[in-house]
């Protein structure tokens, strides 16, 4: 290479570099994020469940609680009843919105409360490690020896049916693997040397935490609470479906799912709608953390 | 090179329990670093060497106070570590500053080589943007271009080029005393002569004084003015680089010397070299430490530990060097 071109390529480079300057680790995911078009995909459907959704009262075309005997398990397109009607003749379409609220917040309500109370006990019980560490996860334990189906069911059972219990219970359940989680991750990261350079800096915990423990640990966390919110919904719908979750007759899409199939027989397709959108939102919630997952490998 | 004393070491000792079973009972201690002292002076770099599991790395973080000592003193600057009326840990820990082994776990790698740079001021009170541009006057300092390094990320970086930003870490709170815990250790040989050119430039440029670590005796020689030899948690050598590496008095830094490969194959060293490994710290021979390795160990070493002794600058703990110690090659009283 001549003097001449290395001066032409030098500017080309720094330019480069100047591009990419400044851009803390957040914008660096985000921007792989934005490249991902199936995670974009998927979460373009996601955020269309979520709208329409939340915008039920608006779109729905029937009173989700008022049916008619006449019009039993209709198939969809009858008498301006689009997804056809369930076993007491309510308009499934005007359900599958109204239930979709309830399932949604079943889904991501307990996993953003076991995230804040979860996370940063395990963060606390990583960060100290010692007997601290030994009293939390020691007490997670406990929580652990019950399979998470059993807990959620016991406790609903002990607090009775509603949305308030069901969301109080899959709270406690999830709190333990995201602990878990969250202790592993940090205990890892507090064994790695710049947590000992931080201290050797002077820096006090709480900033050590802030800017050297949670970058680091935020990100496995959140893709692992962002795969419960599936593993939520399935076990909201079942407390429904064992009679300990939602009561009738609101509507909640393991509930409908529960009352539909007894009907599998006469009109499949109509029991099959809320499994479906149990199944889609689900896959949704798990593809979009496959997808946060890969976006937040800082190597890749 | 004879300054006055920046650091004092007195009587510092840090035992590790080793905790077993259900109930996590002490079963047992490791006895990394044992009743140790030493100084280091105004401007000057000390080495300090031995096998691995002797205690340096223990020491080095011993003196940054991230180990606290179960027993003993540390001074800066006439200043007690701890002590009431003394220094505290967070001023020690401004004046004193550490460059790790592993270049790589040493970066956080969610942080541009710049935030990790500049945190360090940062935490003591200087303006973030005040501290991201005294980051970049660290990179050039080190000799990395800040506009080209200043926004990346430790994995985009070589394995000498992390090192620099370690050492630039250090340097940014402005510390009068750098220990070095086996800095270029993990470097290939290139990489590694850069490095330690760069750490005698910037050692002249800002007046430093280094404690370095290492086992690598080359590299020691080329960088100390004085060495400190360590086995097993204790010292049994120190004294000026020429009369460690000229004139070496204890068994074991003779051998250690005699380890040391030669780069001529005709000149290779016919000195007894050791064998084996060293004992464990857990539980460590009785007497001299290194009596079990020695090839002049008689009784006495056995049953008594000899004292460090010597004369004006080198001193070294062996019974060979201490008259009326009972050891048959001890000096005769002097008539």
């Amino acid at each position: 290479m001549s003097l001449q071109d290395a001066i032409a390529v030098r500017p080309v480079a720094e330019a480069l570099q100047r591009a990419q300057a400044g851009k803390s680790y957040w914008s660096r995911v985000r921007e792989r994020l934005l490249a991902d078009r199936i995670t974009m995909a998927v979460m373009a459907l996601l955020a269309s469940i979520i709208v329409i959704v939340l915008a039920a009262p608006l779109i729905a075309t029937h009173d989700p609680t008022v049916g008619s005997v006449f019009a039993r398990l209709k198939s969809p397109g009858y008498q301006g009843h689009w997804l056809g009607t369930d076993e007491v003749g309510r308009d499934l379409w005007s359900r599958i919105l109204y239930g979709g609220r309830l399932s949604l917040l079943c889904g991501v309500a307990p996993v953003a409360f076991a995230l804040l109370a979860g996370g940063s006990l395990g963060l606390l019980a990583g960060y100290r490690g010692g007997i601290i560490n030994s009293l939390i996860m020691r007490s997670m334990d406990v929580l652990y020896a019950f399979p998470s189906i059993l807990l959620a069911i016991a406790i609903c059972g002990m607090l009775g049916a509603g949305l308030v219990n069901t969301i109080l219970a899959l709270t406690v359940t999830f709190i333990p693997p995201i602990v878990r989680i969250s202790e592993t991750v940090t205990a890892q990261v507090r064994s790695f040397e710049f947590v000992e350079a931080a201290q050797a800096s002077g820096a006090k915990p709480l900033s050590i935490i802030r800017f050297h423990i949670l970058n680091n640990v935020l990100g496995p966390i959140l893709v692992y609470a962002t795969s419960l919110i599936s593993i939520s919904i399935i076990l909201a719908a079942g407390l429904s479906f064992l009679g300990l979750g939602i009561t009738p007759p609101d509507a909640e899409w393991g509930l409908m799912l529960n009352n539909l199939r007894q009907a599998i027989w006469v009109n499949p397709l109509v029991a099959a709608l809320p499994g479906a959108m149990i199944f889609i939102t689900s896959m949704c919630f798990n593809l979009v953390s496959d997808g946060l997952r890969s976006a937040m490998d800082v190597r890749i | 090179m004879s300054g006055e004393v920046l650091l004092e070491v007195r009587n510092v000792k840090r035992y590790f329990p080793v905790r077993g079973g259900v109930l996590q009972r002490k079963v047992a201690t490791v006895q990394a670093v044992d009743d140790i002292s030493f100084n280091v002076r105004c401007g000057e770099t000390l080495g300090i060497v031995g096998e691995s599991g002797c205690g340096k790395s223990t020491t080095a973080r011993l003196l940054m106070q991230l180990l606290v000592a179960d027993a003993g003193t540390i001074t800066f600057a006439g200043r007690t570590v701890g002590a009431s009326g003394g220094m505290d840990v967070r001023d020690l820990r401004r004046q004193v500053q550490m460059v790790f082994q592993d270049s790589y776990s040493s970066l956080n790698p969610r942080c541009t080589i710049e935030d990790t740079i500049a945190y360090g001021p940062s935490v003591h009170g200087v303006g973030w943007q005040a501290a991201r541009l005294r980051a970049r006057e660290m990179l050039a300092k080190v000799g990395l271009d800040p506009a080209l390094f200043a926004a990346r990320y430790p994995h985009e970086l070589s394995g000498g080029q992390r090192q620099r930003v370690n050492i630039a870490r250090a340097l940014a709170l402005e510390p009068k005393l750098v220990v070095l815990d086996e800095p270029v250790s993990a470097l290939d040989k290139s990489v590694e002569a850069q490095v330690l050119n760069l750490l005698v430039d910037l050692k002249r440029d800002l007046t430093l004084t280094y404690v370095f670590i290492s086992h690598d005796l080359n590299v020691v020689q080329y960088i100390s003015d004085r060495v400190l030899v360590m086995y097993l948690g204790k010292v049994v050598e120190v004294g000026s680089v020429e009369s460690i590496y000229g004139s070496p008095r204890h068994p074991y830094t003779r051998a250690l010397l005699g380890a040391k490969p030669s780069m001529d194959p005709d000149r290779r060293s016919e000195q007894v070299t050791l064998t084996g490994d060293p004992p464990t710290p857990i539980s460590p021979p009785s007497g001299c430490r290194f009596h079990t390795r020695c090839a002049h160990a008689e009784a006495c070493c056995a049953a008594v530990e000899p004292p460090l002794a010597g004369d004006g600058d080198h001193y070294s703990a062996c019974h060979m060097l201490i008259t009326g110690s009972g050891h048959s090659a001890a000096p005769c009283i002097a008539a």
